[in-house]
């Protein structure tokens, strides 16, 4: 059996009185897609950004490859973010940096390799997600899909076991959609990396999930845990069935 | 006597998992030796990353030779080796130098034929402002007053005092020579109401108002929002354009007023200093500044204003895409602004000459 590389204990995620979510748990397995989903507000994002560190809990814990990154203490935070990566939702590349050396800065900072090998590992990353012949165009001339794609090159490169994506596919066309799905897939299976996505889009969750959580607003929680598609056939929850069969509430 | 043997190829044997952390180490080391033919025999190695096999398949395509990759290895070399031989980046190609002289020549005329359509589209917008007061916005322009205006005014008061403060104490110390003290009030009047004042007032504005004027449309025309209103019918030029140069015509004067006198009173402040009581001071200034002094300086700062205002404008309706472009708008006003109205003033230099005003 895969061992666990995120555990979630008792959160609650607050924003002055209003809490948003209470007391979720969940456990995430070595070489999974695990999907949070939910309605627009449930707090998906929050969840997410709990666990990289951007936003504390109001209560509970969350340990990432057994390290929690709210007690650790400085070096093991940096050494457990060189462990992850990010691909925020409007891709976050820097604007006046290339493709190429938004995936290039990165190694710099972290890697030993010089600028030749830099320049040949980013093309390979690029390569990875498709995006060769855009290497050299600046993040304001490409596509919201080749985007949020580099932003995928970008996490990969530290070769990060664990990577967190955040609404991959909002705002993009079917095509463009099914394609980001199928790279998704393509590096969980060659790679072996755990992907964990936020998102809300019915069609993705269908086509990469493992496993998934879905929040509610209402409950102020998590009303669902399991493989997405049985989820589909077989919820007896009002919410979750609308949610999977499009249904209005 | 037959030839010897060419010499083996060397092996090397490496192990374990060949991860980022690895790659940094052992690139230059597998980069020397690839080119000579050496063996990479990877028969120990348990696993690897990305950047482990990118590191692999460089030394390969060098002239080293991969062996005994263990299975989920070579899937992943199979891998990296399709994502390596995609295309390789678009490069445009360099132009001669006349092309490229030539390309920026065109784009200096076009620039100049965008600015020349701008100022149309406002010189129409503000005639029919001016045939119906109601198409003009009062509660954005009373806004804009407040932020170009008013709330620059202690900044203005600050600048001011400290300029008159400077120009008096600089041009006391040869005049005190020829014990021609008494004319500095003469020499820093004219030059803060008919130059300096006027000029700072006007680096003020482009400074705090034409930045924050490009930032805003620009992030404006980033976000789409100009090409909304454009889509809706309405004219961004007479909502978005028109009270920020109105408020930019009508603050500048006002702010150039303050900054000199503000500038005159730090010139007394000194003059007292050095011995001569404030009666004397007001005195040469009442005896050699005149009214027209007063009034070209006035009617510079206006059109000043009125320049600083536009380019702001424009350079924000003009930005390009992404956050950069931002940036480059607000930049663009300032020292558009600022080249302009030093530009202006020495028109008006010549024109004043002319007229002997």
């Amino acid at each position: 059996m895969a061992e666990p590389v995120i555990l979630a204990r008792r959160l609650t995620a607050r924003f002055g009185a209003d809490t948003l979510f209470r007391e979720v748990s969940f456990s995430v397995n070595a070489g999974e897609v695990f999907v949070i989903l939910g309605g627009s507000g449930c707090g998906k994002s929050t969840l997410l950004k709990l666990m990289i560190g951007l936003v504390p809990p109001a209560a509970g814990r969350v340990a990432l490859l057994d390290t929690d990154i709210w007690t650790a203490d400085n070096q093991a935070r940096l050494a457990l973010l060189r462990q992850i990566g990010v691909m925020w939702q409007q891709g976050a590349l820097f604007g006046s940096l290339t493709l190429a050396e938004n995936v290039e800065m990165v190694l710099a900072e972290h890697t030993g390799l010089n600028a030749a090998a830099r320049a040949h590992v980013a093309r390979a990353k690029l390569g990875l997600v498709g995006l060769s012949e855009a290497a050299n165009r600046l993040p304001s001339e490409v596509s919201g899909g080749m985007l949020k794609r580099a932003g995928i090159a970008r996490a990969l490169a530290l070769d990060p076991p664990l990577l967190f994506l955040d609404e991959p596919s909002a705002g993009l066309d079917p095509i463009t959609s099914a394609g980001l799905d199928a790279l998704i897939l393509d590096l969980a299976r060659t790679l072996g990396t755990t992907f964990v996505v936020v998102t809300h889009e019915l069609a993705s969750i269908l086509a990469i999930g493992d496993r998934c959580i879905m929040l509610d607003r209402q409950a102020q929680g998590m009303i669902a845990e399991g493989d997405p598609r049985q989820l589909r056939d077989s919820a007896t929850h009002p919410t979750v069935r609308a949610f999977f069969r499009r249904e209005a509430a | 006597m037959p030839a010897p043997p060419p010499p083996s190829p060397a092996r090397i044997r490496l192990s374990g998992r060949i991860d980022t952390g690895a790659a940094s180490s052992l690139w230059p080391a597998l980069m020397a030796a690839a080119p000579a033919g050496a063996i990479l025999d990877l028969r120990d190695v348990t696993g690897a990353d990305t950047t482990g096999a990118a590191m692999l398949l460089a030394a390969e395509a060098a002239g080293g030779r991969i062996e005994a990759p263990n299975e989920a290895v070579a899937r992943l070399l199979d891998r990296v080796r399709i994502a390596l031989a995609a295309p390789a980046p678009l490069v445009e190609p360099r132009l001669p130098a006349l092309a490229q002289l030539g390309r920026q020549v065109l784009e200096g005329l076009r620039g100049i034929g965008v600015g020349v359509a701008f100022l149309g589209e406002i010189v129409l917008g503000l005639a029919a402002a001016l045939a119906r007061p109601a198409r003009l916005r009062w509660a954005e322009l009373a806004r804009f007053l407040d932020e170009a205006g008013l709330r620059a005014f202690p900044l203005t008061l600050l600048l001011g005092t400290l300029l008159g403060v400077i120009l008096a104490f600089q041009s006391a110390i040869p005049l005190r020579r020829f014990g021609a003290e008494i004319f500095v009030p003469n020499l820093v009047g004219i030059s803060l109401l008919r130059e300096l004042g006027p000029l700072m007032a006007g680096v003020i504005l482009a400074g705090r108002t034409g930045s924050a004027y490009a930032a805003e449309l620009g992030t404006m025309t980033v976000n789409e929002e100009v090409a909304a209103l454009r889509v809706m019918g309405m004219d961004p030029i007479a909502i978005l354009v028109l009270p920020r140069v109105v408020a930019g015509l009508l603050v500048m004067p006002v702010l150039s007023l303050l900054l000199t006198l503000a500038g005159l009173a730090g010139m007394a402040g000194i003059m007292g200093l050095l011995g001569f009581p404030l009666a004397t001071v007001t005195g040469q200034l009442a005896d050699w500044l005149t009214l027209s002094d007063l009034a070209g300086g006035l009617f510079k700062a206006a059109l000043f204003g009125l320049a600083i205002a536009i380019i702001g404008c424009q350079a924000g309706l003009g930005a390009g895409r992404g956050p950069r472009a931002v940036g480059d708008a607000a930049t663009r006003a300032v020292v558009g602004g600022i080249v302009a109205i030093i530009l202006l003033d020495g028109v008006f230099a010549v024109v004043f000459e002319r007229l002997g005003i």
